[in-house]
């Protein structure tokens, strides 16, 4: 291979990272759907069309009360919205679901039709991570969807760094750690052992269905159905996996930095 | 001519009952199986099946050449049988997991110890084999790895760099999946399919699909079929080239690796395009498809995969241009192909030893029984090999996608599925883009799972990767690693 080839090919590519988030946000697939919306007031009393074709038991509806869905446990199948004759479950095509508390995942009440977004870290933290931020990922039992995506932001098309944001080896070097996986019970310790290696002030994202909930697999004994509370979350991330796009712009939001850019 | 005899013979994704799957005594099981397996048959599930107190040992063999599988089972046993491995090693880790899910010793197993569960807190408690001598050194890696992947403990015994021996300890990602099946399936056993393995979620959906279609007795529409086998190779490009560039970002080859990571979303976003989900997740369920591929669609993702085969077979010439890149991988992490036959190895890892081995096309099954991509094969067996059978599958998968394209089926996506049947057993092997997928059903009384085994291609290929260890250098286990990139969760279940 000759140098000269590499660079021309090189220079006509030219660059490669999208213009989000200055410019606009590219388009979620068309089919993907987005975070979903749930009015409960359409729902007539007997109908539980939805919580009967719930892969994950993410919709439930307890006799007399309202129906719920928790998005932390949801993998965004469609089956819900497909089953649905009333139009209370929709999708609403927004790429943005990062929470910064559990209960904020959860859709149902009158006034909480939609999950309420990620506020950023205080102002010290904010301070301290909002340029930079370096995270140890610990798998622990993911399925390698939710990994594969984390590591898809790291190359050109994303290029995670241009925010100051990093996967480190070790967690002596990490500002928090960035978690998949249920938490197996094979895990369980590794994930604690890492996490107390991570130097103070840190945070903790747990990101996919399986380690806010167990996602696929809630409800098996051999996990601990999430990252919680064997580490104090400050960011859940949902989805199976969570779309790209959706990863940055939790990380972003708890940064604070689309702020930011809107100010 | 039944080149399985004794043992039943069937074919890819079709049912047995469980009444005509010839009985024998377990040491005559054994024996038959390891004469099969000398006289060519390969070793493709061996496991147990709970009965009352006791449990009846089931082996499923392949004979690659006759496209034939068979499948045969003991009588049922408690305590202790002969064990396979001294003599087929390919037996090993099966025989491990049956002693460790039922409690059957293999008598004679040379390294009996557990496969998955753990003792105490973490899987890898279990004593290592150790060297031992002056100048010997133990390294330890893992469970959490310096990089985003997944958990495992990797031990190597060490003189000076080079490692004479590496043990691979897994276990970290069990999430029970086989447990949850006893009984479905469930509603959400289409689901848990999909996240055996996150990234072969096209071939681990297809063969649960596969199985449940046999045990229904209704196959899948054409249409269905024709658009598995095109999510299917979308996968398989993802990955190869992902795994290309990952190759290059270890021998420091940056042009290919950046523009692989890219190439390789630009693929996941064809199978979203499919079906809204990068990795294929909610395409494919019992019956058929759900997401369809309309001419609008479908003319969209020709011109889009266009585009990005152009792109990575250039960003695979600059790789194979560079003499840097060739010597690094030449003579590294061989597996010599005896090896590769006595261990049972799959997929790439398998044709890199030379072997002709590929189910698409020994065993074809869906619409692979109409339309098949020729072998890739290589001789060399080392990481060479490895990376030179990737990206003639990834020219071979393209050139299979446009055909496919070029003609698409007509008919339904779905067919409604009967319950399936009672006392009968189906199994359903899938090429996934590392190797085998295998899926085994056996229903009970009730048309419901007796038993569910799955099998990822990992499962034999690990072993491969310890083999190919033996006489590198410890500072080449990241690329020795990377030429076999295997499944940690797909093993561990």
């Amino acid at each position: 291979m000759y140098i000269f080839d590499t660079l021309m090919n090189r220079i006509r590519r030219g660059c490669q990272t999208m213009a989000y988030p200055k410019g606009p946000a590219p388009a979620l697939p068309d089919r993907h759907g987005g975070a979903l919306r749930l009015d409960a007031s359409a729902c007539p009393a007997e109908c539980d069309a939805c919580a009967e074709v719930c892969p994950t038991g993410a919709i439930s509806r307890e006799p007399g009360s309202s129906t719920t869905l928790d998005l932390g446990r949801c993998l965004f199948c469609g089956a819900c919205t497909r089953a649905c004759p009333h139009g209370a479950v929709t999708r609403t095509n927004d790429h943005r679901l990062a929470v910064r508390r559990r209960d904020d995942l959860i859709l149902g009440k009158p006034g909480e039709e939609e999950l309420r977004l990620a506020q950023a870290l205080d102002k010290k933290m904010k301070s301290l991570f909002g340029r930079s931020l370096r995270l140890r990922q610990v798998s622990a039992g993911g399925c390698n969807a939710c990994e594969a995506d984390i590591n898809v932001l790291g190359t050109i098309g994303w290029d995670l760094g241009r925010f100051g944001i990093q996967y480190v080896a070790s967690p002596r070097h990490a500002d928090g750690v960035l978690i998949t996986g249920p938490v197996t019970r094979g895990m369980e310790l590794a994930l604690q052992k890492t996490w107390e290696a991570v130097p103070e002030p840190r945070i903790a994202i747990a990101l996919g269905a399986c380690a806010i909930s167990g996602g696929p697999f809630v409800g098996h004994p051999q996990h601990n159905g999430g990252a919680d509370p064997i580490v104090p979350i400050d960011l859940y991330i949902p989805g199976c996996p969570p779309h790209p796009l959706t990863i940055l712009d939790g990380f972003l939001r708890l940064l604070g930095r689309l702020e930011e850019r809107k100010g | 001519m039944n080149t399985l005899a004794p043992f039943f013979s069937f074919a890819n994704a079709s049912r047995v009952s469980w009444a005509s799957v010839p009985v024998f005594s377990v040491t005559k099981l054994v024996r038959v199986t390891g004469e099969l397996i000398r006289g060519g048959a390969r070793l493709v599930a061996w496991f147990g099946v709970p009965d009352h107190d006791e449990t009846t040992l089931v082996a499923v063999l392949a004979m690659d050449d006759d496209s034939i599988l068979g499948v045969a089972r003991s009588e049922p046993v408690s305590g202790s049988y002969p064990s396979l491995t001294p003599k087929y090693p390919q037996a090993h880790l099966f025989e491990r997991e049956v002693w460790e899910q039922h409690g059957l010793v293999p008598d004679g197993h040379p390294w009996l110890k557990p496969v998955r569960h753990a003792d105490g807190n973490a899987p890898a408690n279990a004593p290592f084999f150790r060297v031992d001598g002056g100048e010997v050194h133990e390294v330890a890696v893992g469970p959490v790895h310096a990089g985003v992947i997944e958990p495992g403990h990797f031990r190597f015994q060490c003189a000076g760099e080079e490692v004479m021996h590496l043990e691979i300890a897994l276990g970290y990602q069990h999430r029970g999946v086989e447990e949850a099946l006893a009984g479905g399936p469930h509603r959400g056993t289409a689901c848990q399919m999909e996240a055996v393995a996150g990234d072969t979620t096209i071939a681990h959906a297809t063969a649960h699909a596969m199985v449940m279609e046999a045990l229904a007795g209704v196959e899948a529409p054409l249409r269905a079929q024709w658009l598995r086998s095109v999510a299917l190779e979308l996968e398989r490009l993802a990955n190869h080239t992902g795994d290309m560039g990952a190759l290059a970002l270890d021998v420091a080859f940056l042009p290919t690796s950046a523009a692989c990571g890219k190439i390789r979303g630009d693929f996941l976003n064809l199978t979203a395009l499919l079906c809204g989900n990068r990795f294929g997740r909610g395409l494919i369920r019992p019956g058929g498809c759900v997401h369809d591929l309309e001419p609008e669609r479908l003319a969209t993702m020709a011109e889009r995969l266009k585009t990005h085969m152009a792109d990575v077979e250039q960003a695979m010439a600059w790789f194979w241009d560079a003499a840097s890149v060739r010597v690094r991988f030449r003579n590294v992490g061989v597996v010599h192909p005896p090896q590769a036959v006595a261990i049972g190895l799959v997929g790439p890892a398998a044709r890199a030893c030379g072997l002709v081995r590929d189910v698409r096309f020994d065993h074809p099954a869906g619409w692979h029984r109409f339309s098949q991509a020729p072998v890739a094969v290589w001789p060399s067996g080392d990481i060479f090999a490895r990376a030179r059978v990737r990206s003639l599958e990834v020219q071979r998968s393209g050139r299979y996608l446009f055909e496919q394209l070029a003609e698409p089926v007509d008919g339904n996506l779905r067919a409604e599925l009967p319950p399936p049947h009672p006392e009968a057993l189906a199994v359903a092997l899938v090429e996934g883009w590392r190797g085998e997928v295998c899926h085994v059903a056996l229903t009970g009384h009730d048309g419901r799972f007796r038993r569910y085994k799955i099998k990822d291609p990992s499962f034999h290929n690990w072993s491969g990767l310890a083999l190919a260890l033996r006489g590198t250098a410890v500072s080449d286990f990241p690329i020795c690693n990377k030429s076999f990139n295997l499944s940690y969760c797909g093993f561990d279940l």
